[in-house]
């Protein structure tokens, strides 16, 4: 594949070596002259020393002919308009930002970006995951974040223990999808009775949420 | 009209004033407090010190029910960034950017943004003012209010007095 890196922070760096690495074409963009002086060093003629959003820039780094394009500066704004200069003028298929504010990625998803990368929001599902919450833990948005992916921890005083699924009134649009129990993976059948420890893993509209939560944990 | 202007710099506290002036409601976001002692003490509108591109921040400025929005800071991505957001998260009517790189200024119009580019308009005038004058620029290129100091110093003044001097000692 044919990747264009924009930024090269610690993550461009790092991300830039790992598809090359894996074998990809790897052609990046950082602005300060002196860091990409110094990736050029290590990682060969790959770096463009200039400003990654100007579209003159990208048409050298070839982005007409390019698969993915990621842009992972640490300013949102800058990572924005890199994606939307490499989506209007290159046509690009795929532009990927990282997203610093995890409030921007709605936006940016609005504006025609393809994909967003929260770190943020990565390492708060990471704290989440650590500790008890009385709370539906969002593990991936699809469709563009119509439908979520949530895990439920089922508490011994949650509401449904002891209830089998086809028992639940479930919220339309939202289905359980698979128990995790014992560390294993069992899938949801309509028979099956819910036991204090299990995680529920549902798929779920951004509408049906609340009641989904209401239903699983209860208030 | 309610209007919110990011960026307190000179082009953004001038702005706010004028509008204020003329009666309409005006917001203005700095990240900077300082950046305040910009407008001047008749200013009568809002100021909220805070990051114009967060989403926080514009909704607590009053972003959903405004008619304009302009983003006059002086980086081009934080304008666009802060002009799409009012629009799209806000529906914001009507959005000005200021964008300094023309060719910029030209990708975001396509995205709906309404641009301004001093680098456009400084340069026009000027081009204006090197073929017609001065006075065809509309006020962009100032005539200057007097005529310069030229030639000697007059007969009988101070300054001919003391040129007289330094001529006469360089003479002896």
């Amino acid at each position: 594949m044919y990747v264009v890196v924009i930024g090269g922070g610690n993550v461009g760096y790092h991300l830039t070596k790992e598809l090359l690495a894996a074998g990809h074409e790897v052609v990046m963009i950082e602005k300060d002259p002196a860091r990409a002086r110094a990736i050029a060093d290590e990682l060969g003629s790959i770096v463009i020393p200039n400003d990654g959003c100007e579209g003159r820039y990208q048409g050298e780094a070839g982005m007409g002919r390019a698969d993915v394009m990621a842009a992972v500066t640490g300013d949102d704004e800058d990572n924005l308009v890199a994606c939307q200069v490499a989506k209007m003028r290159f046509n690009v298929p795929r532009a990927i930002a990282r997203v610093n504010d995890p409030k921007n990625e709605k936006l940016f998803r609005q504006l025609a970006i393809d994909d967003t990368v929260s770190p943020t929001k990565t390492i708060l599902g990471v704290i989440e995951h650590d500790i008890p919450i009385h709370d539906l833990l969002h593990l991936a948005e699809l469709e563009g974040g119509e439908l979520q992916i949530v895990e439920a921890q089922l508490d011994a005083d949650a509401p449904v223990v002891g209830k089998e699924l086809r028992d639940l009134a479930m919220p339309e649009g939202s289905t359980i999808a698979v128990l995790l129990r014992d560390g294993r993976a069992l899938l949801a059948r309509p028979e099956t009775r819910l036991l204090a420890g299990d995680k529920l893993l549902a798929v779920t509209s951004a509408r049906g949420e609340a009641e989904l939560r209401g239903l699983l944990i209860g208030e | 009209m309610r209007v919110i202007i990011i960026g307190c710099g000179r082009v953004g506290a001038r702005t706010a004033a004028e509008l204020d002036q003329q009666g309409d409601h005006v917001t203005v976001i700095d990240t900077d407090q300082r950046a305040f002692n910009r407008l001047p003490a008749t200013f009568a509108g809002v100021t909220v010190r805070g990051n114009g591109t967060a989403e926080d921040i514009q909704r607590g400025a009053g972003a959903e029910m405004a008619d304009l929005v302009m983003a006059l800071t002086e980086g081009d991505n934080r304008n666009a960034l802060a002009t799409q957001m009012a629009k799209h998260t806000f529906g914001v009517p009507r959005v000005i950017a200021k964008i300094n790189d023309p060719l910029r200024a030209e990708a975001f119009r396509s995205l709906g943004i309404e641009t301004i580019c001093r680098t456009v308009i400084l340069s026009q005038a000027l081009i204006t003012a090197a073929h017609d004058g001065a006075e065809a620029t509309n006020g962009m290129v100032e005539p200057p209010t007097a005529e310069p100091l030229r030639g000697a110093p007059p007969l009988g003044s101070r300054a001919h007095e003391q040129a007289t001097e330094a001529v006469a000692e360089e003479g002896a």
